[in-house]
């Protein structure tokens, strides 16, 4: 038996390239970042290589956007440099906005190695042909706000960002925007429109950030994962990142394990591990002896995955192709007590709140497809309504201005594609089948009963009955379902159906 | 610093500092240890190495080492050891390591990560 948090089945089975330094090194001392190679790559790319040379190599590694689209960086980053050969100011922008409920990668990176991501701006800034960098990280994030400032104030003190870095001639700089908690923010044209200080509201594409992006001038927004694997491809060479992955995913993924799971934290695979062997191996399985019945990626954009796909290898296109997708790395797994129209609900509420309201179908189509999710739950509901939502889900989707909107009936969709069945059940037979949905529950008392008289004071709403001794009985008119009753029994009399 | 010469020095000073002769403490101080209680272990740590004195040995701290749900994490790196990792710290413990292990040279093996995997 070893000691080393690194030689267990959770961190064993993982290839650390973004998170290669987070738990490692002191982010605070960028000495430490250093001794691990920190700013080779820089220094590489300054003294030997061509903005096109740089950009070349990131093609060829294979890298996709870690933030959930999965576009190509490389192309991204040639488009930048291209569309626009004689604008007089472009702009590097970092997506440090991480708000899918469940998702704390970027986090990691941030506060764990924070060197990481200058380096690669600045390596983005030589390929691109910009001198200003921007990260918009949101507020909540006081102590990832707090370890980049002092990486800032320290890479200016040695001179590896600000004027004629490495004697080369060129110049970049990074400041920070601190987001005001909108998770529509996270949308490039929000972001870059929030940055500018206005209201975050997305806005139309074309034209791309590319062409006209942060002020109006061309501009590459990454993610922050994305960038904590850039210094690595320079350094390391495209071949190694792409001798990683799957065909058209190349290298690993960081993923934030969580809900009905054994080991929580945070597992870094190669892309096209299976999820058995994320759940199974790393996460240590299911807790308690539960059935595994779900896992959800992509957060609120996102769907889930059922259990006959748990041994597909997990890769963009594979997540696309049974109606989930990567997203930023949020998994979380759901066993047979969570009620797949309850998960949707919940996905679904969390988008109308966040729903900028610039335009209609995300504004009203989602409230609407709430309304009749909420109706499905409360069991009253027809199988028309699911017929119509369905369809104002297709609606949703084709007409929504950004992301937020073309994604949010995701959670429903994929719910219906794979659990109709327990739509079929609120609907029809009016019941829950994983005993979740409170309006369609029904708390009893058994025979166990033995007149204790505990449910009865407990009770917030004095339904309980029954004399002392004797078995007691709940009035189904007053009961709230709140569930007092059945945690404070001492002889487990209570049922919930 | 103008020069991959300049840049090589500070690591090579660092790893000679990393590698050399002191003994390392490092505390998981992400937002999920901090939340766990990593500021308080760490306190406990700084202090207990002042109190006795003990002159060879850093605490410092690190990002996320990944497992939360062992929180608060601590790895102890002894030259010539392997590293080992102590899971639920707390204040009371983080003497103990300083006590068992890093004076006694005998690791706290009940509060490993072996103890718990």
């Amino acid at each position: 038996m070893t000691h080393a948090i690194d030689k267990t089945n959770f961190c064993n089975k993982q290839t650390r390239v973004a998170l290669r330094n987070c738990g490692i090194i002191d982010p605070e001392n960028i000495d430490e970042y250093i001794a691990r190679d920190g700013y080779q790559a820089l220094a590489k790319v300054l003294k030997t290589m061509t903005p096109e040379q740089v950009i070349k190599v990131i093609l060829d590694s294979g890298l996709r956007g870690r933030g959930g689209a999965g576009f190509p960086t490389g192309r991204k980053w040639q488009l930048a440099r291209q569309i626009v050969p004689d604008a007089d100011q472009k702009y590097v922008c970092c997506n440090a906005d991480e708000g899918d409920p469940g998702a704390f990668m970027d986090r990691s990176v941030l506060e764990g190695d924070p060197h990481a991501l200058l380096e690669a701006m600045a390596i983005a800034g030589f390929a691109i042909g910009a001198t200003q960098g921007y990260i918009y990280v949101r507020a909540e994030y006081p102590v990832a706000v707090k370890r980049l400032d002092i990486a800032i104030r320290q890479a200016r003190e040695y001179g590896l960002l600000g004027e004629n870095i490495f004697d080369s001639g060129f110049s970049f700089d990074i400041d920070i925007r601190l987001g005001a908690g909108a998770f529509v923010c996270g949308e490039e044209t929000a972001l870059m429109t929030s940055i500018e200080g206005h209201r975050g509201e997305p806005r139309p594409r074309p034209p791309f950030p590319a062409e006209k992006g942060l002020f109006g001038k061309p501009s590459v927004l990454n993610n922050v994962e994305t960038y904590a694997n850039i210094a690595q491809i320079i350094l390391n060479g495209p071949e190694w990142f792409a001798s990683m992955g799957t065909e058209r995913s190349k290298g690993t993924k960081v993923f934030a394990l969580g809900g009905k799971i054994n080991n929580t934290g945070l597992v870094e695979i190669p892309m096209g591990t299976t999820l058995r062997t994320v759940i199974e191996d790393i996460g240590g399985g299911i807790p308690n002896g539960k059935r595994f019945k779900a896992a959800q990626t992509g957060g609120p954009s996102g769907g889930c995955i059922p259990a006959e796909h748990f041994d597909i290898p997990i890769d963009y296109d594979n997540l696309i192709s049974i109606g989930s997708m990567m997203g930023s790395g949020g998994l979380i797994v759901m066993d047979e007590d969570n009620c797949m129209v309850d998960i949707a609900k919940f996905f679904l509420e969390f988008t109308v709140d966040e729903s900028c309201g610039k335009c209609t179908p995300c504004r009203i189509g989602n409230r609407r497809l709430l309304e009749m999710l909420t109706k499905i739950t409360e069991g009253k509901a027809t199988l028309e309504d699911l017929d119509k939502m369905e369809k104002l889900c297709y609606y949703i989707k084709e007409n929504s201005l950004c992301g937020l909107g073309q994604t949010a009936p995701n959670p429903v969709l994929s719910t219906l594609r794979y659990f109709r069945d327990e739509y079929i059940s609120h609907i029809v037979d009016k019941t829950c089948p994983a005993s979740v949905c409170k309006k369609l529950l029904k708390f009893t008392i058994t025979d166990n009963c033995k007149g204790c008289t505990l449910c009865a004071r407990k009770c917030p709403v004095n339904a309980i009955s029954g004399a002392v001794k004797q078995k007691h009985v709940i009035d189904q008119d007053k009961c709230i379902k709140c569930g007092v009753c059945m945690d404070s029994c001492k002889f487990s009399a209570i049922e919930k159906k | 610093m103008k020069s991959i010469e300049e840049l090589n020095a500070v690591k090579e000073k660092t790893l000679a500092r990393l590698n050399g002769n002191t003994v390392r403490i490092v505390v998981g101080m992400a937002t999920c240890g901090i939340a766990a209680g990593a500021k308080p272990v760490f306190d406990a740590l700084k202090e207990e190495t002042e109190k006795r004195g003990l002159e060879n040995v850093v605490v410092s701290q690190t990002g996320c080492i990944g497992m939360c749900k062992y929180e608060p994490l601590v790895d102890v790196y002894v030259p010539g050891h392997e590293k080992v990792t102590y899971v639920f710290v707390s204040p009371e413990k983080a003497r103990r390591i300083i006590d068992e292990h890093i004076v006694g040279g005998q690791i706290a093996e009940d509060i490993t990560v072996a103890s718990v995997e």
